[in-house]
């Protein structure tokens, strides 16, 4: 699948080389913001009751922040790089390379793969001495990260594909990346919800994404482990569908 | 001779507008080529189509025997093309940039050498740590030449490489490609500047309206061309009623007439003049240049 090795480590590189001369916008700005969510979210709920047996409010809302800027990360990440290379027309170079569709994405999704986790890593440093967290599951947390990261990171491709200008992202970002991921239960558990916004939370992937993250720490979570792996593992393989096709036929760049 | 790029049946449109319309013929290996035509006659399409930056519609394009869409890798790795607009990447020093270029073709450390060649070549060495946005427009261009070089490919294709740059960057252009040719490669130059063209190409493509209008060596399309430029300065009498016609501007009291080489030997016009009683002050003769013959072949 990966024919033209050096020039897709080459295309990894040099993504990853692009957020990181850009650390502070790519990842200090987002664990600043997130931290200021934690502040203001564990003092505003102090003393609230705990969500699930033995786990406080504060600790309920730290695996959801770190996996909701994991989500915004990762869709940044992918969407912004290509975006700017369309709109300032160095697409050229990638364009006229070697590389297939295959190399192409496996390049964008690990790179923003790697943001997430320095993000992710940087978040958990600096809550945990704080907010101490168990650890139930290793292999269900990397496999949310993998899954809900490489799934934003495949719609941030998609995303940028589709999108003419700057304005159409923001436009995806705002109405779709932004009201999911906030009525994803980062901040509640669904089942303090009334019944129809229960339901309808079930519909929303990111919901999944955050839910499967937590149960990594508690071991406890408001849906199955099983379904949220599933619902995650489903949209990455949907979002990746999508974007191979968009990125073998050329749609809206080698048109 | 083997073909460095062949072009079969292309045609290209996009929405309603055909941007080519079955275009054939093919580019020897080893050629130094010149692809002209006015704005909008198909030239950045072709080109575009080329190097793969958009997809055909039908017909079929090939470098070195590699099919642009069934062995579209092997086909790239032929080719390297300078891009018309001033394209770049705002998060890297030239050198990086050079390096990431090299590493999208499979080529690693051993072609550093070779890039800090090119930087020398080009001119650029002072440069190779400064971001690439912050370089003049001239420099950006130089990167822009030394980035489709960066993997040594056979061929090579210049789209308008000396729009909007100084003389200086013009010739060390020219003395690079003039010394890459000599050794091999095969190059494919679109421009606005005839005078280059006719300089450089051995022969010359004439696109437009999507069609191709001309195919030939340079010197036998210029040659082919039936006619001849005289001008003139008249310090007394006017121009004859007959020469009239023949008449292609007048500029500061300098007429020059276009003459059809069959019907109108110099002879027989300085002849006319005398009996119209001018007195001819000053005269010069002139071949027609490529530029004559690209206005011929496409004008409406």
């Amino acid at each position: 699948m990966i024919e033209n090795r050096l020039g897709f480590y080459t295309l990894l590189k040099k993504e990853v080389m692009r957020f990181w001369s850009v650390l502070g916008q790519t990842v200090t700005a987002p664990v600043i913001t997130t931290l200021l969510y934690l502040l203001v979210f564990a003092q505003a709920m102090q003393g609230r009751a705990e969500v699930y047996a033995g786990v406080s409010y504060t600790e309920f809302l730290v695996p959801g922040l770190v996996m909701m800027t994991i989500i915004q990360n990762a869709f940044a990440n992918t969407s912004s790089s290509l975006i700017q290379s369309k709109v300032m027309g160095n697409l050229v170079f990638l364009l006229m390379a070697p590389l297939g569709a295959f190399e192409w994405f496996a390049a964008y999704l690990l790179a923003a793969l790697v943001r997430c986790a320095f993000v992710a890593a940087a978040l958990l440093a600096v809550t945990l001495p704080f907010v101490p967290l168990p650890l139930h599951s290793i292999g269900a947390l990397l496999a949310m990260f993998v899954l809900a990261g490489g799934s934003l990171a495949v719609f941030g491709l998609i995303a940028a594909i589709v999108a003419q200008k700057f304005d159409h992202l923001a436009a995806f970002t705002n109405f779709f990346i932004t009201p999911l991921s906030f009525l994803s239960g980062v901040f509640y558990s669904v089942h303090a919800l009334p019944p129809f916004w229960f339901k309808a939370s079930h519909l929303n992937p990111f919901f999944y994404m955050i839910d499967g993250f937590r149960f990594g720490f508690f071991g406890v979570a408001d849906a199955p482990i099983g379904v949220s792996l599933l619902w995650c593992a489903g949209f990455f393989i949907v979002a990746s569908a999508i974007c191979l096709w968009m990125l073998v036929t050329g749609y809206r760049m080698r048109q | 001779m083997s073909s460095a790029i062949e072009i079969a049946g292309v045609r290209k449109s996009y929405g309603k507008t055909l941007a080519l319309d079955g275009v054939d013929f093919s580019i020897r290996r080893g050629e130094f080529f010149g692809l002209l035509g006015p704005n909008g006659a198909g030239k950045s399409t072709l080109i575009n189509l080329i190097a793969g930056l958009v997809n055909i519609d039908a017909g079929s394009i090939s470098v070195l025997g590699k099919d642009t869409v069934r062995d579209w890798r092997a086909a790239r790795l032929n080719i390297g093309v300078v891009p018309q607009e001033l394209v770049f990447d705002p998060f890297f020093n030239v050198s990086h940039m050079l390096r990431i270029q090299a590493g999208y073709y499979g080529c690693g450390k051993e072609s550093w050498p070779w890039i800090d060649h090119l930087l020398e070549k080009l001119e650029l060495t002072g440069k190779r740590d400064a971001m690439m946005r912050t370089l003049s427009g001239g420099m950006k261009r130089r990167v822009l030449i030394a980035q489709a070089l960066v993997h040594k490919p056979p061929v090579v294709i210049l789209d308008e490489p000396t729009a909007g740059v100084d003389v200086e960057l013009r010739r060390t252009l020219w003395s690079f490609m003039r010394e890459l040719h000599a050794g091999g490669t095969t190059v494919v130059l679109t421009t606005h500047y005839l005078e280059e063209a006719q300089e450089m190409c051995e022969r010359i493509a004439i696109l437009d309206h999507g069609k191709l209008q001309a195919l030939e060596p340079t010197r036998d399309l210029i040659a082919r061309h039936p006619f001849r430029f005289l001008s003139l300065r008249l310090s007394s009498g006017t121009l004859p009623e007959k020469l009239l016609s023949l008449k292609v501007s007048e500029k500061s009291g300098l007429v020059e007439l276009k003459l059809p080489s069959a019907t109108h030997p110099i002879g027989a016009v300085l002849e006319a003049l005398r009996a119209a009683g001018c007195a001819v002050e000053d005269i010069q003769t002139r071949e027609p240049t490529l530029e004559d013959i690209f206005v011929e072949l496409t004008h409406d």
